[in-house]
């Protein structure tokens, strides 16, 4: 049996090196402002935020494994509970809502209530079409595939964009098999 | 204490935004890559700078705004000061960090150790060895911070970064008149 996950992650956050997060915020900041006037158009901006967050993401993840004594998780809505209560809390320093199941229990919304990569973030009318936090959705995905889940994530809501909270959809594509040759339970 | 973030957030993004500037975007442009990055530095730096003395009063002369930048500055940002600050009296400031933190967590090839490709910095962009100019791409976002930094507080300077002594890394102050 796989014991249960740490249901929240204040402890492993209180645990590691911690910075304060405007140098975080106001680099990420200065990083997408550089990439508009860079790469002129949004959509690239967005696959560019998107790109990066991946590479992040698969480094990330052993950084994850290592401190968060997280083990393996029975299903997919473990792991995207995993990730609201844990993994965004051991980085960021804050947590998500999942909710939004669907039928089949392989796509759902992570609710930030709270994010550290906007403050004092707003977007000026020539930012149309931008995702700012993009960054978000590539880490999650690089950070799945490592774990051998192929994930599609979205942003549905953005309070930049004037929704009301920052929702974030994750859709299991696949469940790449582990080629080892030998089972868990055995 | 205000809000924090994991440091492996900060390692993780800046690491990141130098290799897409320096290995996908300017690939072949080595100083487009390096300007840039300065330049994300430079606007990171003039933001902090203008929140972290936004309750202190006018720094009266130029060292002052140093001494400011080697303790309260860079203590937000790597919770240690500047451990040695040189002069020359003209305008030329010398600040060395015995462990930079942002280069202990990167692997740095020994050929860097040369004397022949340890300044690293605006002026001799010309670094011939590939591991010289990683590791200077790695300095032009600190340069930045510190320029961005000064520059908000009224200081138009230049800055460049010398690492002939590692772990040790020193940033070069030059003062414009």
């Amino acid at each position: 049996m796989a014991p249960v996950a740490p249901r929240s992650g204040e402890a492993v956050f209180a645990s590691v090196e911690r910075v304060n997060a405007e140098l975080f915020t106001l680099t990420y900041g200065a990083i997408v402002r550089q990439l508009l006037t860079d790469l002129e158009e949004v959509e690239e901006v967005n696959k560019q935020l998107d790109q990066m967050g991946y590479n992040i993401g698969i480094r990330l993840i052993d950084e994850f494994l290592a401190k968060s004594n997280v083990s393996r998780c029975v299903d997919f809505k473990e792991t995207a509970e995993v990730i609201a209560k844990v993994g965004l809390k051991m980085f960021l320093g804050v947590t998500a809502s999942v909710t939004n199941w669907d039928a089949d229990g392989s796509s759902c919304s992570l609710i930030l209530e709270d994010n550290p990569l906007v403050d004092f973030v707003e977007l000026p009318d020539t930012c149309q079409g931008l995702y700012y936090c993009n960054i978000l959705n590539g880490v999650i995905r690089g950070a799945l595939e490592m774990v051998s889940m192929k994930t599609e994530v979205n942003w549905v809501r953005d309070m930049l964009r004037g929704d009301d909270t920052y929702e974030l959809r994750v859709k299991l594509l696949k469940q790449v098999p582990e080629e080892y040759p030998y089972k868990d339970d055995e | 204490m205000g809000r924090e973030v994991a440091e492996s957030c900060v390692d993780g993004i800046v690491m990141e935004m130098v290799s897409a500037y320096s290995d996908r975007f300017y690939a072949t442009k080595p100083e487009l890559a390096a300007r840039r990055i300065e330049a994300i530095g430079y606007q990171v730096g003039l933001q902090l700078s203008e929140r972290y003395t936004m309750e202190r009063p006018r720094f009266t002369d130029n060292l002052e705004a140093i001494k400011f930048i080697c303790k309260e500055f860079w203590s937000e940002l790597f919770k240690k000061q500047i451990d040695n600050l040189k002069t020359n009296h003209k305008g030329t400031f010398v600040l060395q960090d015995n462990q930079f933190r942002w280069l202990t967590r990167i692997s740095i090839d020994q050929s860097l150790e040369s004397p022949d490709s340890a300044q690293v910095g605006p002026p001799s962009l010309a670094a011939d060895s590939q591991a010289a100019q990683s590791t200077s791409m790695h300095l032009y976002f600190p340069c930045g911070i510190i320029r961005g930094a000064l520059t908000n507080l009224g200081i138009p300077c230049a800055v460049s970064a010398d690492v002939s002594n590692l772990p040790a890394c020193s940033f070069v102050i030059r003062i414009k008149a």
